[in-house]
């Protein structure tokens, strides 16, 4: 249960919601609450979390009351109720990956970063957390980067240090 | 659509509308035969189905298809078939199954009955004294959530929560706005309102009414009084609200009205339901007009303080077949 | 070599490409279809194949799709099902990825044959990428004419859109699908009504698989009794497996169903064999839901014949010593890993993905996750394994979803095959930490757990 606090009111940009309207546009006109997963992953994109002003937006967008946005919100394991790092690493946990080796990788990613399963590091860049079942098996351990969700298969301790080096210097 | 279904439950048979579900024709024969519901609730559309408490083995699928059901189903939302046979409490297997509902349904329940504003009416009390074991094998540390007060008038303790979903159809069938739901997922999952707001509209009670357990109570009984130790009359007054008609029962300890509940029937369901202005608002005996007291079935402990004359459920009365088969309330009624 | 009917081009250059597909033969299916053939010559020809479902059900699809009801004036839809978690099933990734022409030739066949407007593909939301692939891939066919008004002059008009979903296992169930594809949390419905009679937005729906929808393809250019001839009794035709695990070489592979198990595992043309030089200990055959067998009844049915990748013969036997094909995906344990951590950590994924509507699989997952877990850490009594088994026990059967049997299943079968590990791991808590049981007795044969015979 959230308390009532101070969140930025947010505005959607013209262009997100041109893309908005044209999610809306596949379903039939009385059912356009069906656009409700794909917006919210829209708005994942745009700010990289889904906080509670966006849900009331999308709510307001979609002319549903805000508790039923916050039920599919809080059902589905994608959206980021609370800041997340730029680069938010989700890890394979499931027992596939687990065979080759996945608890190495968070328990390498875990002193890599300097941080827990769930917190960002102190530059905002990164933050990871183990997920259950990427169904990527046959190439595990794997990862994906969101909100690109760029995947990557076989990791090592060695490549999952490459990339985060390339990615802090992607900036 | 109109014709009628033979059924036989438990070896009694019924003939029930087409489209009844089980558990509704269960209700129609009475007595000890009919399953508990948990979730399910008549009045509200899409309910039951969840609690699973009332699955009954069909050990013969209609006259036109004799095959069994493979599985136990929930008897709530599977609608009777010509010749249909089910077995309830003559079933070990059902008897078992549900005896693991049950279990099941407690392990992470506080057990908090001697502070609970909800104990002596409570479903999931009654069940679990029904069907339950002397002691739990669940030895983990249980699930708990914050206390909550909804508004000002219903408190929110999730922790005896059993996710049964009436209150949500309530808020989406009775009142105008809904701004409760249930969050999260699996056993994370919580009746909430996500950002703390209140739970507030003119039939909004009505959830504390439908609620099986103790999760949802009245703010203003907290801790008044035990339930047994209050006298229940059944009252009306002249409701101006155009949905509620003021049939309501006033629960008293001595000349004080403690609290105000909706009527409820024989199945601990609500007969109407009431406004919150004739819940919360009207606690003198002079808003109301007095009628009788409540009938309590005498299975209920708060039936302990009750002088009224037993006579056997209406439907068993005219009946030798059902009277054989509901030997025990019989009995009860030539005893007392 | 054996037959390939999704996978023959899929080493061409480009074949994700509209031009190199159509190259390669590609949207005959949809040509035939549309002008030779009505819709129920479709249905029948589909019937005529055999064809099982794929997801995991093996349900046959020409008699599902016979079920739809077709009332005047209600829309009908098709729902592709590409909602792919279950731990061990990797291969409508990568036939997406690879070839998503395929897939989109198949809906364009069956929604044809269905009579949809509209249809979906429900992707699951973390395969973001393979959503960019079939959004271009839409794109192209539909410039090509292959979608959208008045395909091929037929007077046929088909929408495709592609759906993602938000992170839920539980969508993969094709009721809960439907519900999240409506906007809402993924409970699964109880049924009846089935889709076919009210499905998306009340109307008739159809939910297939995406393999399911990809192997319609074959089936038109070929004939339905074409397609029957290949595989192995009512196991017709060509299936994706997904191998994992502890293998040479896993991966996606389209095998003839009927092929040897120990073929599969060993051969060079399949996973290779045992990774690192190591014995096989245990498999899972079909997707972390169904039974996991120690090696010797993964390799041999209980009367000492070959097992054979087929539903009838990988489910031989029933529970007792058999399991399931499932939605194929291949899991294979080597020596050095621990049935009771796999198990904990199975139970742990179904705890984390039951929706938490029905009280046995929301309470029940999480306590049985929790007595593993106490279990492998080193905690565990004699009695906790036979509570393990009370508790699944009341899972399975008494839910709204196949989600409680899922979750039950494994939990089983790792306690009736390998019992004697459970209880190593209680009689030598330290011990049992800082090394395996190893492979015990996986060549013998195993003898039915006393808890087994109860049932």
């Amino acid at each position: 249960m959230l308390k009532v606090e101070e969140q930025t009111p947010v505005v959607f940009s013209s262009e997100l919601l041109a893309k908005f309207d044209d999610i809306k546009s596949r379903y039939p006109a009385d059912k356009s609450k069906s656009a409700l997963l794909p917006l919210l992953h829209l708005v994942q994109a745009e700010y990289l979390w889904v906080s509670t002003p966006a849900m009331d937006k999308v709510a307001e967008y979609l002319n549903i009351q805000p508790i039923e946005v916050y039920e599919v919100a809080t059902f589905y394991t994608m959206y980021f109720l609370k800041p997340q790092g730029k680069y938010a690493l989700e890890v394979c946990r499931t027992g596939p990956c687990c065979l080759v080796g996945a608890e190495k990788i968070l328990s390498h990613l875990e002193n890599k970063l300097g941080v827990k399963e769930g917190e960002v590091t102190a530059d905002g860049l990164f933050s990871f957390r183990g997920v259950e079942c990427l169904a990527a098996c046959g190439y595990g351990p794997v990862l994906q980067i969101s909100p690109e969700y760029t995947f990557y298969e076989n990791l090592t301790t060695e490549s999952v240090d490459k990339l985060i080096e390339d990615l802090k210097n992607k900036i | 659509m109109s014709e009628k279904v033979k059924v036989t439950i438990d070896g009694i048979t019924v003939e029930v509308d087409n489209g009844t579900t089980i558990l509704n024709a269960a209700r129609q024969i009475g007595g000890d035969i009919v399953p508990p519901a948990m979730c399910y609730y008549s009045k509200l559309q899409g309910s039951g189905g969840k609690c699973r408490t009332c699955i009954v083995k069909v050990t013969k699928g209609s006259e036109k298809d004799p095959r069994p059901m493979p599985k136990l189903v929930a008897s709530c939302r599977t609608t009777v078939m010509d010749g249909m046979e089910v077995l309830n409490i003559t079933s070990p297997e059902v008897l078992e199954a549900r005896a693991g509902v049950v279990e099941i349904l407690l392990i992470n329940h506080p057990l908090d009955c001697p502070v609970c504003d909800q104990a002596g009416e409570c479903d999931l009390q009654n069940l679990g004294y029904e069907h339950g074991l002397q002691k739990t094998r669940y030895e983990f540390e249980r699930r708990t959530f914050e206390r909550i007060d909804i508004g000002d008038k219903i408190q929110l303790h999730m922790n005896r929560c059993i996710l049964c979903y009436r209150c949500v159809f309530t808020a989406d069938q009775i009142t105008n706005k809904r701004v409760h739901g249930i969050l999260n997922r699996g056993d994370h999952s919580e009746i909430s309102t996500y950002i703390q707001q209140a739970v507030d509209n003119d039939f909004s009670g009505n959830v504390i009414d439908v609620c099986p357990v103790g999760a949802l109570t009245d703010r203003t009984f907290r801790f008044k009084n035990r339930v047994w130790f209050t006298k229940p009359v059944d009252a009306h007054r002249d409701c101006d609200h155009e949905k509620c008609n003021g049939k309501v029962t006033l629960w008293y300890k001595g000349a004080d009205v403690l609290r105000v509940t909706a009527r409820k029937d024989q199945f601990g369901e609500v007969e109407e339901f009431i406004c919150n202005t004739c819940r919360f608002d009207k606690k003198a005996t002079a808003d109301w007009v007095i009628e009788h007291p409540t009938h309590i079935d005498d299975t209920s402990v708060i039936a302990s303080n009750h002088y009224e004359t037993l006579k056997p459920l209406h439907v068993i009365q005219p009946n030798e077949a059902l009277q054989a088969a509901n030997e025990i309330e019989l009995h009860k009624t030539v005893k007392y | 070599m054996s037959r390939k009917l999704l996978l023959e081009h899929i080493n061409v250059p480009g074949i994700n490409t509209l031009e190199v597909y159509r190259q390669k033969g590609g949207y005959r299916a949809v040509e035939k279809a549309l002008k030779t053939l009505t819709p129920e010559e479709i249905v029948e020809e589909v019937k005529k194949s055999g064809l099982r479902g794929r997801g995991g059900a093996g349900f046959p699809t020409g008699m599902k799709w016979s079920f739809l009801a077709k009332p005047e004036g209600v829309a009908r839809y098709l729902v592709c099902n590409a909602d792919e978690s279950e731990p061990g099933t990797f291969k409508d990734r990568y036939l997406m990825t690879y070839i998503p022409h395929a897939l989109i030739e198949g809906m364009i066949v069956s929604s044809f044959a269905l009579g949809a407007k509209v249809s979906y593909i429900y992707v699951r939301g973390e395969m973001m990428p393979q959503i960019r692939i079939l959004e271009k891939a839409i794109a192209e066919a539909k410039a090509a004419g292959w979608l959208g008004k008045n395909i091929l002059g037929t007077g046929y008009d088909l929408e495709l859109y592609v759906q993602p979903g938000g992170g839920a296992y539980i969508c993969g169930e094709e009721t809960a699908l439907l519900e999240s594809l409506e906007g809402k949390r993924g409970n699964p419905r109880i049924k009846p009504p089935f889709p076919a009679i009210a499905g998306l937005y009340g109307c008739p729906t159809v939910v297939n698989n995406v393999e399911s929808i990809a192997a319609v393809v074959p089936i038109i250019n070929d004939g339905g009794d074409e397609y029957a001839k290949i595989g192995i009794g009512r196991s017709t035709g060509t299936k994706l497996i997904s191998a994992s695990g502890n293998l040479v070489k896993p991966g996606v592979y389209e095998i003839e169903l009927g092929l040897p198990v120990e073929e599969f595992i060993y051969s060079d043309e399949y996973c290779g064999g045992i990774a690192n030089g190591k014995r096989l200990k245990a498999t899972v055959a079909g997707g972390s839901s169904v039974p996991v067998l120690p090696a010797n009844l993964t390799l041999k049915l209980a009367n000492g014949e070959p097992r054979l990748m087929s539903y009838e013969s990988l489910s031989e036997g029933g529970f007792a010593t058999g399991t399931m094909l499932g939605s194929g995906g291949f899991i294979a344990f080597d020596e050095d890993q621990c049935i009771v951590r796999n198990t904990w950590n199975f139970s742990r994924f179904y705890h984390h993905e039951s929706c938490g509507q029905c009280s046995p699989c929301r309470e029940g997952t999480g306590w049985m996750e929790k007595v593993l877990h106490k279990i492998e850490h080193g905690h565990g009594t004699m009695e906790d394994v036979d509570l393990l088994w009370d508790i699944q026990r009341k899972i399975e059967g008494n839910t709204i979803c196949p989600l409680g049997d899922a979750a039950a299943w494994p939990v089983a079968s790792a306690i009736r095959h390998f019992r004697d590990e459970f209880e190593w791991h209680i009689k030598e808590p330290i011990k049992s930490q800082s090394q395996n049981y190893g492979i015990a007795n996986y060549a013998t044969p195993i003898e039915k757990a006393p808890v087994a015979e109860e049932k």
